[in-house]
């Protein structure tokens, strides 16, 4: 499946860690040690192309999960208990080399948003966020992947 | 010490918080130092430590009320005592991250730590002074506190 064929699907909210995948999307697992910011995330991806298959509290776990089902794309937090987004971002890049990732964190400062694209993100995004802000972040995110 | 200027950092991270997460601006009172003791807690509680550069911590204490319209404002239908807790928590750990802005990297905060009810007061090193920053929003109150060498 390209990305350009994947379709929008309505998306349902549970509270499972784990979500059979259903066709025609692209597979998006949820990395951020706040169950409200997890929520937020899945909720905003309701117009997306994306389909939650795994969310994670930290880094660990994260890395476990995208073991068992590799997703396509990766939204991820930087400060996190166990392992930190930045070593996580590594080794999923390591895993899957095209995997899409999105940082979203309350850092601010430029180092640590150049650090995390060295090490394989392909986009930050600055907590706090609007809904929008997500949105497009998330289209740049799946538009850069296309181009 | 801190200066004017890096308090400043904290007052616009408190009002850009809540203008883009509850999409309804907080009005932040002059900030102030607390002379004697340590500053009051209010029910839920979510502080940050920082190494590096400087060291202390940073905290935001707010009540329940606030808490839970807050987590309203965001979409969120979940109002347990568990995500109260991880509120708190996160808007402490969003506005000292939004600090590296001007702080830079070096301004390093831990994961938040989070109390829920059952302290009055909280844990600042004796030696610094804190500064509480006020704020206000809807009908509710709550506090930013940063202490720092």
């Amino acid at each position: 499946m390209t990305m350009s064929e994947a379709r929008i699907e309505t998306m349902t909210l549970a509270n499972a860690k784990w979500r059979p995948l259903t066709g025609g999307k692209l597979k998006l697992m949820i990395c951020d040690d706040s169950n409200i910011i997890r929520r937020k995330i899945e909720r905003e991806l309701c117009i997306e192309q994306l389909q939650v298959v795994a969310t994670a509290a930290n880094g660990r776990q994260a890395l476990e999960a995208f073991r068992k089902e590799p997703a396509d794309v990766v939204t991820m937090d930087l400060t996190m208990p166990e392992m930190d987004g930045i070593e996580c971002v590594e080794h999923l890049v390591r895993l899957k080399p095209d995997v899409l990732i999105l940082v979203i964190s309350a850092l601010a400062d430029k180092a640590t948003a150049i650090e995390a694209l060295k090490k394989g993100a392909n986009g930050f995004l600055c907590k706090p966020f609007t809904d929008r802000q997500l949105t497009e972040a998330l289209q740049e995110l799946l538009r850069g992947a296309e181009a | 010490m801190m200066t004017k200027v890096e308090l400043e950092t904290f007052v616009e991270g408190t009002t850009h918080y809540f203008a883009t997460s509850a999409n309804q601006p907080a009005s932040v009172g002059s900030p102030y130092i607390v002379q004697d003791g340590q500053p009051a807690l209010q029910e839920f509680t979510g502080m940050i430590n920082i190494a590096g550069k400087r060291r202390g911590v940073v905290y935001f204490t707010a009540s329940r009320p606030m808490l839970t319209v807050l987590l309203m404002r965001m979409g969120e239908t979940d109002l347990t005592q568990e995500n109260l807790c991880d509120l708190v928590g996160e808007v402490a750990n969003t506005i000292s991250g939004n600090a590296r802005r001007d702080f830079g990297k070096d301004f390093m905060i831990s994961v938040p730590t989070v109390t829920a009810g059952e302290m009055e007061r909280a844990v600042t090193p004796d030696h610094l002074r804190s500064f509480v920053i006020p704020i206000n929003w809807r009908s509710h109150s709550a506090q930013l506190v940063v202490c720092l060498e």
